[in-house]
């Protein structure tokens, strides 16, 4: 079969030149894979480059995300390269936005040479492409994923570096109890809106389940679930707006939050603020489509930690590719996917499954980008050490509020009325 | 639940209906007069809502602005459609002809997507994110309100046309009796294709319209196929009054089980509503007894 | 459709062309990839919901086009079984081919009970397949929008396990290839039988076969029972074949559209029909992707562009091109002009 790669510009291995480091690494893999068997000694080649299958939603209702996780992507191999990691080659793939679709493009992935998979940014197309890499025995490195099953079946191939549901839901509680108690104002009711999706109602699920664990000052008066392929959110916004929460809590997708701000511009409905726990409300493109509506919603995710040195290069390295664009989770886990990788590969030292695996299990990296401390793996394949923040929208920029250690601005809360903007 | 919530909701309701309403004309017509099921409705729909899309980006027409040209081009492609390429298989078995409309539909998809790409994509308008207040409560959007007066203004333009026009009768007729029609020497061809460019301008018109309110995207269009149909058998096949009562009915019965229940259930109810129809009163509410 | 002895009735070329046919879809594994494997395995699939679906039409005079109904809500129930209740999947296809066809006959019923035909009937299986399709996306105990994953291990490609349908996917290549074979010998035992010739006369003339004392509802009812039946045995394959189900993708419209295409391209009404019908629309679609690919790939279309919606353009016009040049299908045309059969319509 033709290898169908489908070659775009950020497929740049990374140079042809072997450096002496390269060398050294060379040499050091082919050594250890002799003494681990001859089976090995195939595979073994250690200036073959790893090739990564990316699987990411590069049309359909995701596609501005999965494009944008690309970038991400694309700015990690010249970074890592500088960092001494091996070559690595890139796959890439469109699951096109649908799950059925993430299956057969991750099987045919496997069926092209991929030696490991990364991706997926939807929590169901994720789920539907670990069970191909978990028959298939090939390991998939997630990204963005928040769906806690993934790494709760016993599944031996998944390695996620990104919170799951619960996870995002304990670091939003804690959040906003420091947010509350900064500004003085504790809402006593919230209403929570979801998309009804795999992500959405995992997410929600947890909250539910949580809440009464950490006490939360407020009681969920209104759960609000809609349907992903909607054609228009008036009558979930006016739901809301009738529910009477002092706070809008929201967990949606990019589309859904562009439509939910003007519907709740245009029904005049102005809760004490919008908390939003998932992706969207963060987005540039969300941000560009509201204008100074989009200000000042508060971001329960995970983000990265701008003190890092390696944030600071990822930094320099967008503002000079993508000069109009802010880091952002899309960015710097998908980056930090590649890292994972790019590092499991350095030192199992060959491209064999069962040692890429292997490595990916031991996997300890302290020089990353996210607020986590560590890069590691507990015996499901969960990062325990990822952590969230707190960012807020303001003037077309992403401010990190939270964790005060981290913050670069003081929240404002309540939220400014729609009529006192700009 | 608090009277003002209800009684936005329902004028919502009510705003987007006759929308929906104008939709579904084009499709009781088409079907009303050659008995066609039209399974491409919603891509001929989208047709025109990307026609507007293109319209507002190249030359900042307000979509209301462009349902003349919309109409227009889009007739002209109906009535092609019509004498090209269904009349061929008119004769064929029904699901012979949902598949030749399903394949068109497939093509227009498609299409659509090659030359648009998959995105949604909106129209951000000046009065995007205005609204008017009617009294204290009331809140309406602008950009409903003006969608619904397009769409009261050019169903009442089609069903003028149908009553009172010479070649509008000359059209009842032919769906009244066929053979009869033939008999008076009515050119029955070109009226049927007539009628599916109408329908087809109908459908532009109401994309038009639409893309005030949501944005579109080529894979919008089957929801909408199917909307049209639970509203077109509701208000009754074949009666074009029908087919607006149907359109507020379900626009406000929508945006009711939406309020009520859980809005991500409001299309449920629709089906629910349809299946009960189709046992009870097959003909609608307004339509004639049905075969 | 008469006659007497399935091979009795292929000339010297249709058996060989059977034979050919044999020989070649039980050799695959050895000398393709496992792409093909996977497009012919689905193929199979196809081609086995669209015989069942071809009975509902052909002998029932029902179109429906909420099929995805009958193969859905037997997929969830043996994936239920199997995830929460560890039932292994022989065992739980009863239950929910069973479940499949109630369902069937709480439609059906209502379809002639109050003499909904045609676009009616078709509208009314739309109504249900949708209604059902929101109503699992908010139960939460099968997954809900969520999803509904099959419990998944490492070791599943390494045997053959048909109670538990865990194994190397030329098992389920095979397993499907027998489905599909039972049940176009079922079919065609059916046809000419006692039953088939009841379906008949109901067929060409229904108020005549009334007359004569055939009891239409009963026998209709018949038709729509091994319909739904059917896809429910096909859904069980589906729900172990995929490992995940998602009320979107499994009951969506699309996938009720899909039954219909094999059958009406090949030919409603004949047995062979749907059988073809599938085997030319599927590897056409995949067959465009790679020409795609391919013209991509050897520099002959800018590989920059992104031409998302070609190769279902052109299937749409293919497609368009046989309902208007071969409106009978194209099984009955190909057996006329290659002489496969001694009798018409089979």
């Amino acid at each position: 079969m033709t290898d169908k790669v489908n070659k775009t510009k950020s497929e740049k291995t990374t140079g042809s030149i072997i450096s002496r480091r390269q060398f050294t690494a060379g040499v050091a893999a082919v050594g250890a894979a002799a003494s681990v068997g001859p089976w090995y000694i195939k595979n073994a080649r250690a200036a073959e480059p790893l090739k990564v299958g990316v699987l990411l939603p590069r049309s359909g209702g995701q596609a501005q995300i999965g494009i944008d996780c690309q970038r991400g992507a694309d700015a990690a191999l010249p970074i890592l390269k500088d960092l001494g990691y091996p070559e690595l080659k890139f796959m890439l793939a469109d699951f096109e936005t649908k799950v059925d679709v993430a299956r057969t493009q991750t099987a045919k992935l496997i069926d092209e040479g991929a030696h490991l998979v990364v991706g997926a940014f939807d929590s169901g197309a994720t789920m539907a492409a670990a069970q191909v890499c978990e028959q298939r025995n090939i390991p998939l490195v997630v990204n963005i994923a928040a769906v806690p099953k993934l790494t709760g079946m016993g599944l031996k191939w998944v390695f996620r570096n990104f919170p799951h549901g619960p996870m995002i839901v304990k670091d939003a509680f804690v959040n906003q109890k420091v947010l509350f108690k900064m500004t003085g104002h504790t809402p006593k009711t919230v209403t929570l809106m979801h998309v009804n999706d795999t992500f959405g109602s995992s997410l929600a699920g947890a909250l539910f389940k949580l809440a009464p664990r950490f006490k939360m000052p407020y009681k969920i008066v209104e759960k609000i679930s809609y349907d992903p392929y909607g054609r228009d959110l008036s009558a979930e916004v006016r739901k809301a707006k009738a529910s009477k929460g002092e706070a809008l809590w929201v967990v949606s997708r990019l589309n859904d939050a562009i439509m939910m701000t003007k519907e709740m511009v245009k029904q005049r409905f102005e809760p004490m603020g919008i908390l939003s726990t998932g992706p969207g409300w963060y987005d540039q493109e969300y941000m560009k489509a509201t204008g100074k509506f989009g200000d000042d919603v508060i971001s329960l995710v995970p983000w990265h930690d701008s003190n890092k040195p390696l944030s600071k290069t990822l930094e320099a390295y967008f503002a000079k590719h993508h000069p109009d664009r802010q880091v952002n989770p899309n960015h710097t886990y998908t980056f930090e996917g590649i890292m994972v990788a790019a590092d499991a590969y350095k030192r199992a030292g060959s491209t064999d499954a069962k040692a890429l695996q292997a490595a990916l299990r031991t996997t300890n990296i302290t020089n990353n980008v996210t607020t986590a401390e560590r890069i590691t793996f507990d015996k499901n394949g969960q990062n325990p050490h990822v952590k969230n923040s707190a960012v807020q929208n303001r003037g077309g920029k992403n401010l990190v509020i939270l964790p005060q250690s981290a913050a670069v601005a003081k929240p404002i809360w309540p939220m400014r009325p729609w009529k006192k903007r700009g | 639940m608090d009277f003002w919530t209800l009684a936005n909701a329902l004028a919502t309701g009510l705003l987007t209906g006759l929308v929906y309403g104008l939709s579904a004309l084009g499709l009781s017509v088409i079907f009303g007069v050659i008995r066609i099921v039209n399974f491409a409705h919603g891509e001929i729909m989208v047709m025109g809502m990307f026609f507007a899309l293109v319209m507002f980006r190249w030359l900042g027409l307000d979509p209301m602005l462009s349902v003349p040209l919309a109409a227009a081009i889009l007739f002209v492609f109906g009535y092609a459609l019509q004498s090209t390429v269904i009349s061929r298989v008119a004769h064929l078995p029904d699901h012979m002809q949902f598949l030749l409309l399903a394949a068109i539909a497939v093509m227009i998809v498609n299409g659509s997507l090659l030359i648009f790409g998959p995105d949604p994509q909106a129209i951000n308008i000046s009065y995007s994110f205005d609204s008017f207040d009617i009294g204290e409560n009331l809140i309406i959007d602008k950009t409903r309100a003006y969608a619904a007066i397009a769409a009261v203004a050019i169903s009442g333009l089609l069903l003028g046309f149908f009553k009172y026009s010479r070649t509008g009768k000359a059209i009842r007729a032919c769906a009244d009796n066929y053979l009869g029609a033939q008999v008076v020497g009515l050119k029955v061809d070109h009226l049927y294709a007539l009628t599916f460019g109408i329908g087809a301008a109908c459908l532009g018109a109401a994309g038009c319209v639409l893309l005030l309110l949501i944005e579109v995207h080529p894979y919008l269009a089957p929801g909408y196929t199917l909307l049209a149909f639970v509203i077109v058998i509701i208000g009754g096949l074949g009666s074009m009054t029908g087919a607006l009562v149907g359109g507020i009915l379900i626009g406000m019965s929508e945006a009711l089980a939406a309020i009520v229940l859980q809005p991500s259930m409001k299309s449920a109810f629709s089906f629910g509503l349809l299946i009960l129809v189709l046992l009870l009163r097959p003909q609608g509410l307004m339509g004639k007894s049905v075969k | 459709m008469m006659g007497v002895n399935f091979l009795a009735d292929l000339t010297i070329k249709g058996k060989a062309g059977l034979l050919l046919i044999l020989a070649i879809l039980i050799s695959l594994p050895f000398w393709s990839s496992s792409y093909i494997i996977s497009v012919a395995t689905i193929t199979l699939y196809l081609a086995i919901l669209g015989q069942s679906w071809n009975l509902m039409l052909g002998f029932a005079g029902l179109l429906s086009l909420g099929h995805a109904l009958f193969v859905g809500i037997s997929a969830y129930l043996a994936a239920y079984g199997f995830s929460v209740l560890g039932l292994p999947p022989v065992i739980s296809v009863f239950p929910a081919v069973l479940l499949a066809i109630l369902m069937g006959m709480l439609i059906g019923y209502l379809g002639f009970r109050f003499s909904i035909g045609g676009v009616y009937f078709a509208l009314l299986t739309i109504a249900f397949a949708e209604l059902v399709r929101i109503s699992v996306d908010h139960l939460g105990f099968i997954g809900g929008t969520e999803g509904l994953f099959l419990p998944v291990s490492e070791g599943d490609r390494k045997g053959v396990d048909l109670i538990n349908l865990r194994g190397h996917p030329f098992m389920f290549y095979y397993l499907a290839m027998v489905l599909a074979f039972l049940t176009l010998a079922g079919c065609r035992t059916l046809l000419k039988s006692k039953l088939g010739y009841y379906w008949q006369a109901i067929r060409d003339d229904q108020d005549a076969a009334q007359a004569l004392g055939i009891n239409v509802f009963r026998y209709k009812m018949y038709a729509v029972i091994y319909s739904s039946g059917i896809a429910g045995v096909a859904g069980v394959f589906y729900a172990f074949y995929q490992n995940s189900l998602f009320p979107e993708s499994v009951f969506g419209i699309e996938r009720s559209i899909e039954v219909t295409l094999g059958p009406i391209v090949g030919g409603v009404g004949s047995l062979f029909g749907p059988v073809l019908g599938a085997f030319i629309l599927t590897p056409l679609g995949e067959g465009l992707t790679e020409l795609i690919d391919f013209l991509k790939n050897s520099g002959i279309i800018d590989p920059k562009l992104k031409l998302n919606g070609l190769k279902l353009l052109i299937w749409g016009l293919v497609v368009s091109l046989i309902v208007l040049f071969k409106p009978r299908g194209i099984w009955p045309w190909l057996s006329d002009k290659l002489g496969f059969c001694r009798t018409e319509g089979d």
